[in-house]
C-alpha cells in the first residue's frame, strides 16, 4: 500500500510577561509553593473583572507577524466551556472565531509549512493525581498561553521536530517566550491520520510530547501504529492519545468535539480594535529573525553556510558571538570554531548560559588571540579555556603563570629536534627509506619533550630538513 | 423550542452534574420555555443592525504588565472544603 502521513501541530507558549493574563499576579511561580501566586481573579471568585495585558497582546502580534500572519483589525476574546478541576471558573478565556493573527506561514527546510491561526489564551491549573484525590495548584493559572496552529501541511515525523525546533528559535529570537519545554513552558499536540492509496483514515490527536526528541518519537510511533493497523485490516478511530516515556502512545478519554466547549464571547473583556499604526509599529521593531541572520552571517560576516546555521539557532550563543565581533581582534570564524567547540562543551558541562557565564566575550578573543598569533598552541589554549571557565581569570595571567607559551624559536625547536634524531635512529633510517609518516611520530616526541608547547608546522618543517 | 430529555442529559453531562428522571422532566420543561423567550428576539427586524458581540461600546481595555500583590495561602484556602499541603484538594478525575 502505499501511504502518506498528515500532520498539523498545536503549539502552546507561556508568553513572559511578568504578570498574569488578566491579573497582576507574577508569573514567576517556577519554584514557589502551590498557591502562592493567585489572587481573586485568577481564583474565578464571583465578580471579579479580568482585564487583558497589553504585553502579551503585543508579544501575540509580533509573533503572528513573524509566521507572516495577517492581523485582522478586530479580535475579541472568548469562553470555552468545560468541566475539569485544572478551571477555576469552569471556563477557559480564549479565542474563537477571532484570533490575533491568521494565515501566516513559515519555511522549514525549504518546505513551507502554513500557519492557521495564532491566538491568546490563559494557561490552566496544574493538577497533581494522587490515587484518592487530586491536589489542584493554581500558579499557572491565568499565565498568557500563545498558541500557534498550523495547517495539516506537515508529511514527517521529522518535519513536525524541525518545525517546533525553528519556532521555538523565533520565540527566543521575539523575546516573548522561553521555549522551555522541559519545563512545560512550550508544549506541544499533534493531529496525525494517514492515507493509504489516496483513502484518508481518522485522525488522532497526541499529547504530552515534552521534548523535541518526544514529538519525533511519538509520531514516528503513532505513524508506524496506523499503517500497520490499516495493512491488519484493523479499523482506527478518532481519538486522544497520550505519549509515554516507554515511546508509545496510549489511548486516553474520547475528545469532546470544538461544540461541545459552547464559545461565546467574553463579556467581561471589551473587543479589540488591532490599530494599523500600532501592527506597523510592532512590525518595525521586530528583531533580525534566525533565517535573515544566518544569511548575514554567511554573506557579511563570512562564516561557513554550517557555522552560520549553528549559531544562529542558538540565540544566546548568538548574541556572544556578536558581542564578540564587536571587539574587533579575532577573524569570525575562528570565533565561530571556538564557540561551537571547546566553548559549547564547557557551557553545556556547567550547565550555564553564555550571558551569565564568568569568560565574559572580550576574554575569550583574548585567548583566540593568543592562539591566533602563534602564542600558545591550539591544545594548550584549549587547557587555557577550562581553567577560564573555572576560575574566571584571564588568558594572559593563566598563561604566564603556567608557562604555556608555544616555543616559536627556530634554534630551540631546533635543539630538541636534533635530540630527538639522535635518539630515535630506527625511525630516522625508515624515514630516509620512505617511510614519510614517520615524520608524524617524530613530531609527536618533540611535543613530548616540550610539553605540547613546540609549534607544530615549525617543528614538522626543521625535523623535515634536518633529515634531508 | 421544545428541548428533549435527551438534550438535558447531554447537557448535564457536559457540565458533570448527574439527574434524576424527574430532574430531566422538570429541567425539560424549565428550560423550554427560558428558549422560548428567546424565541421571541428572532421576532425583531434585524436588517441593517451590525452584529455586536458586546453590549457596551468600549474597546482596547488593557492593564499594563505590572505585578501587583497576591493573596496569602491562608486567605486563598480559607473557603476550600478540602486541601491538603497548600493545594485544594478535590475528588480524584484521572
Amino acid at each position: 500500500m502505499k501511504f502518506e502521513t498528515v500532520i498539523g501541530l498545536e503549539v502552546h507558549a507561556q508568553l513572559s510577561t511578568r504578570s498574569k493574563m488578566f491579573c497582576g499576579c507574577s508569573t514567576d511561580y517556577a519554584n514557589s509553593p502551590p498557591n502562592t501566586h493567585v489572587c481573586p481573579v485568577c481564583l474565578g471568585m464571583p465578580g471579579v473583572l479580568p482585564k487583558a495585558n497589553h504585553k502579551a497582546i503585543e508579544y501575540t502580534i509580533m509573533t503572528a507577524l513573524a509566521l507572516n500572519c495577517r492581523i485582522p483589525d478586530r479580535t475579541k476574546f472568548d469562553r470555552k466551556n468545560y468541566s475539569y478541576p485544572d478551571l477555576m471558573k469552569g471556563y477557559q478565556i480564549s479565542q474563537y472565531d477571532a484570533p490575533i493573527g491568521v494565515g501566516g506561514w513559515m519555511d522549514v527546510e525549504g518546505k513551507r509549512i502554513g500557519i492557521e491561526r495564532v491566538h491568546l489564551e490563559e494557561d490552566v491549573a496544574k493538577l497533581i493525581h494522587k490515587g484518592s484525590c487530586t491536589l489542584v495548584d493554581v500558579n499557572r493559572s491565568g499565565i498568557p498561553l500563545m498558541e500557534v496552529v498550523t495547517r495539516p501541511d506537515i508529511s514527517t515525523p521529522e518535519e513536525a521536530r524541525e518545525f517546533v525546533g525553528r519556532l521555538r528559535i523565533i520565540l527566543q529570537y521575539l523575546g516573548v517566550a522561553s521555549g522551555n519545554m522541559e519545563e512545560g513552558s512550550l508544549r506541544c499536540d499533534a493531529n496525525i491520520s494517514i492515507r493509504a492509496n489516496g483513502q484518508g483514515f481518522p485522525k488522532v490527536e497526541v499529547k504530552n510530547m515534552n521534548s523535541l526528541s518526544g514529538i519525533y518519537r511519538a509520531l514516528e510511533y503513532e505513524e508506524r501504529r496506523q499503517r500497520e493497523a490499516v495493512e491488519k485490516g484493523e479499523k482506527l478511530v478518532q481519538e486522544t492519545r497520550g505519549f509515554s516515556e516507554e515511546g508509545v502512545t496510549f489511548s486516553q478519554r474520547s475528545k469532546e468535539y470544538a461544540s461541545d466547549y459552547r464559545y461565546f464571547p467574553e463579556p467581561d473583556i471589551p473587543p479589540l480594535a488591532l490599530d494599523r499604526k500600532w501592527v506597523e509599529e510592532l512590525r518595525s521593531c521586530l528583531p533580525e529573525l534566525p533565517d535573515s541572520k544566518k544569511e548575514r552571517l554567511v554573506k557579511e560576516v563570512g562564516l561557513s553556510p554550517y557555522q552560520a546555521d549553528l549559531i544562529s539557532s542558538q540565540k544566546p550563543l548568538c548574541d556572544y558571538f556578536e558581542i564578540c565581533l564587536t571587539e574587533n581582534k579575532v577573524k569570525p570564524g575562528e570565533v565561530a570554531n571556538w564557540l561551537l567547540g571547546e566553548f559549547s562543551h564547557q557551557i553545556n558541562q556547567a550547565g550555564t548560559d553564555p550571558k551569565d557565564c564568568q569568560v565574559r566575550p572580550h576574554m575569550l578573543c583574548e585567548l583566540i588571540d593568543l592562539v591566533a598569533s602563534g602564542k600558545i598552541s591550539g591544545t594548550s589554549g584549549q587547557k587555557v579555556l577550562g581553567e577560564m571557565f573555572q576560575s574566571g581569570r584571564g588568558a594572559e595571567e593563566i598563561v604566564q603563570e603556567r608557562g604555556v607559551y608555544q616555543i616559536t624559536d627556530e634554534e630551540c625547536v631546533r635543539a630538541v629536534a636534533c635530540e630527538v634524531i639522535s635518539q630515535n635512529q630506527k625511525a630516522v633510517q625508515d624515514f630516509r627509506k620512505g617511510k614519510t609518516q614517520v615524520l608524524t611520530f617524530l613530531v609527536g616526541q618533540v611535543m613530548k619533550k616540550t610539553q605540547g608547547r613546540a609549534n607544530p608546522g615549525l617543528t614538522a618543517n626543521t625535523l623535515t630538513e634536518l633529515l634531508k | 423550542m421544545k428541548l428533549s430529555p435527551d438534550e438535558v442529559r447531554y447537557v448535564a453531562e457536559l457540565a458533570r452534574m448527574s439527574l434524576t428522571s424527574e430532574e430531566v422532566e422538570r429541567f425539560a420543561r424549565g428550560l423550554s420555555s427560558i428558549l422560548d423567550s428567546f424565541d421571541m428576539l428572532t421576532e425583531v427586524n434585524t436588517d441593517g443592525v451590525p452584529p455586536t458581540t458586546h453590549p457596551l461600546s468600549l474597546q482596547n481595555i488593557f492593564r499594563e504588565d505590572i505585578r501587583e500583590p497576591s493573596l496569602t495561602l491562608t486567605d486563598v484556602v480559607a473557603n476550600a472544603p478540602q486541601k491538603e499541603g497548600g493545594f485544594f484538594k478535590v475528588k480524584p478525575v484521572l
